[in-house]
């Protein structure tokens, strides 16, 4: 069982702060590290991982800093986003590699067994630059645990490999997780995220916007005020009766169509077919005006 | 001294098309060599080797080297595949210096000996052979500890030896002083008088010693301080 600590942890390139001020407590479990493109978990990672000075703060493993400190790698199994580049060897060869590496007492019998945990035994004998996305993947991972690491470290490692052999690494994650492992993975996917961890780290331009239960997270990003635009052929009519609603917090008149801002999602849409019948007014158009997943991020930061 | 570290550096080095440049070196340098003595007469030939062999052939394959068992790994971030292990990382660097070294000596000093006793006297070949042991053994420490720091180690690599050792060299004599190429020279001057004595010998053994020591040592100490960016 082990322990991973930001404590205030800060990083920043020249001018450009690409984390800042994050404090989190990475347990036993899965947990996910949320963000858009672009947030800092890549930085994070590889502060995470001894592979970046944090500028200002600490990044502890149980107690002991990582950075520059070679010792760690004996309980951290790490998963880059970077691809691999030794595609003249073989699957097993590249396992078998990273075991030695770590001095295993059988690197041979280690090798064949994570081999079998990922599933690759087959294809085991085939030269890396053969392999698809989501072998690479999957030999990454047995790469990374060969020697058996309290944590384990992925940075979207999801990214690019096909929906079924997504689903078999996510249960695989998940069983590691049961082990009692320390298993942190990023993505920039929601979905992704909720399938598989209990605890979600959200990040967005490198500030730690929120932390908890997959369902809060899940809660806090739907229950937000959502921008809706409506067209119809008689916008200020609906206006004045969409202003009377519990559900809308306010109505702009812009141009050819209504800018909505809604604060309960649910009852609007029930009531809006209704309220439009009622008053006679035929709806052409209606659309969401902000969906995008930064905005969602954006409103956890402002939040 | 890691054996699995050494092992993929050198198939890293085999692994790679540079590989076949590498070999085209000593092939043409040989090649060049043997068609001179044939044509005209081994002292016609011999002086391919202080002009073309020992100032150029020999730091090119070093560079090479040096540059194939780590800049690839660094540029495209994948070291770190080696470097999330608890293996030193002097350890590291001294493997893959051993494997830059080998290919340097294999590529770079072997075919200057063979050379040389193509042209006739052999204690001559002898000692241009020891200098260029000297100097590769400089050389490939020195662009190994250039190839862990920057991304354009070739470039920088090339640089020293077109610009500083050759070009600046040849206007400047107080430049040998700063020569990796002529302290080898220097020492290779205490077995065959007919090359240059450029320098001090004791100063040229220890300042061929300081390089290759602290070249490989600062290479490791850039990989324990090995950073991973992000793409942006």
């Amino acid at each position: 069982m082990s322990t991973l600590v930001l404590d205030s942890a800060s990083r920043w390139f020249g001018n450009v702060v690409a984390v800042n001020d994050v404090s989190l407590t990475i347990g036993p479990g899965v947990t996910g590290l949320l963000g858009p493109n672009g947030a800092g978990k890549t930085t994070l990672m590889a502060m995470m991982s001894g592979f970046l000075a944090p500028s200002a703060g600490h990044v502890t493993l149980d107690g002991k800093p990582v950075w520059r400190n070679t010792e760690t790698y004996r309980q951290i199994g790490l998963v880059p986003e970077r691809e691999l580049s030794f595609g003249y060897l073989t699957g097993r060869q590249f396992v078998r590699a990273n075991a030695d590496l770590h001095r295993l007492p059988d690197a041979s019998a280690a090798t064949e067994r994570i081999l079998q945990v990922v599933d690759m035994v087959e294809p085991a004998s085939r030269r890396l630059d053969t392999y698809s996305k989501g072998m690479r993947q999957r030999i990454k991972i047995a790469a990374a645990l060969v020697h058996d690491p309290a944590v384990l470290l992925l940075d979207e490692p999801f990214n690019g490999v096909d929906p079924r052999q997504r689903m078999h690494l996510m249960d695989l994650l998940r069983r590691l997780g049961d082990e009692g492992r320390t298993v942190l993975f990023s993505s920039h996917i929601l979905e992704e995220v909720e399938r598989l961890a209990r605890h979600i780290e959200v990040v967005v331009s490198g500030r730690h916007a929120a932390s908890g239960d997959f369902g809060a997270i899940r809660r806090l990003m739907t229950d937000r005020p959502v921008q809706y635009a409506v067209q119809s052929s008689d916008n200020r009519t609906l206006a004045a009766a969409l202003m009377a609603q519990e559900s809308v917090r306010a109505v702009s008149l812009l141009g050819d169509h209504l800018d909505v801002q809604v604060g309960d999602l649910g009852r609007f849409a029930v009531d809006l077919p209704g309220l439009a019948r009622q008053h006679d007014v035929t709806l052409f158009e209606l659309s969401p005006s902000d969906e995008s997943l930064e905005s969602v991020f954006a409103y956890l930061v402002a939040r | 001294m890691n054996g699995t570290i050494a092992k993929l550096a050198l198939q890293a080095l085999l692994g790679r098309r540079r590989f076949f440049l590498l070999l085209a070196f000593p092939v043409l340098l040989i090649g060049l060599v043997a068609l001179v003595t044939a044509l005209v007469d081994g002292e016609a030939a011999y002086e391919v080797l202080p002009n073309l062999g020992y100032p150029l052939i020999l730091p090119l394959v070093a560079i090479l080297a040096a540059s194939s068992v780590l800049g690839p790994e660094v540029d495209d971030g994948s070291i770190v595949y080696l470097l999330s292990k608890p293996v030193n990382r002097y350890g590291i660097a001294f493997s893959k210096w051993l494997v830059a070294l080998g290919a340097t000596l294999a590529a770079g000093a072997l075919p200057i000996l063979v050379a040389a006793l193509v042209t006739g006297d052999s204690t001559r070949a002898t000692a241009l052979f020891v200098g260029a042991v000297v100097a590769g053994t400089a050389y490939s420490a020195l662009f190994l500890a250039i190839s862990a720091v920057t991304r354009h180690a070739v470039i920088a690599s090339l640089m020293f030896v077109l610009i500083w050792e050759s070009l600046l060299g040849n206007l400047f004599s107080g430049i040998a002083w700063l020569s990796i190429g002529q302290w080898g020279l220097r020492i290779g001057h205490e077995i065959s008088a007919e090359l240059p004595d450029p320098a001090n010998l004791g100063y040229a053994i220890v300042v061929s010693l300081a390089v290759t020591v602290v070249g490989v040592w600062f290479a490791g100490d850039r990989l324990r301080s090995f950073s991973l960016r992000g793409e942006d």
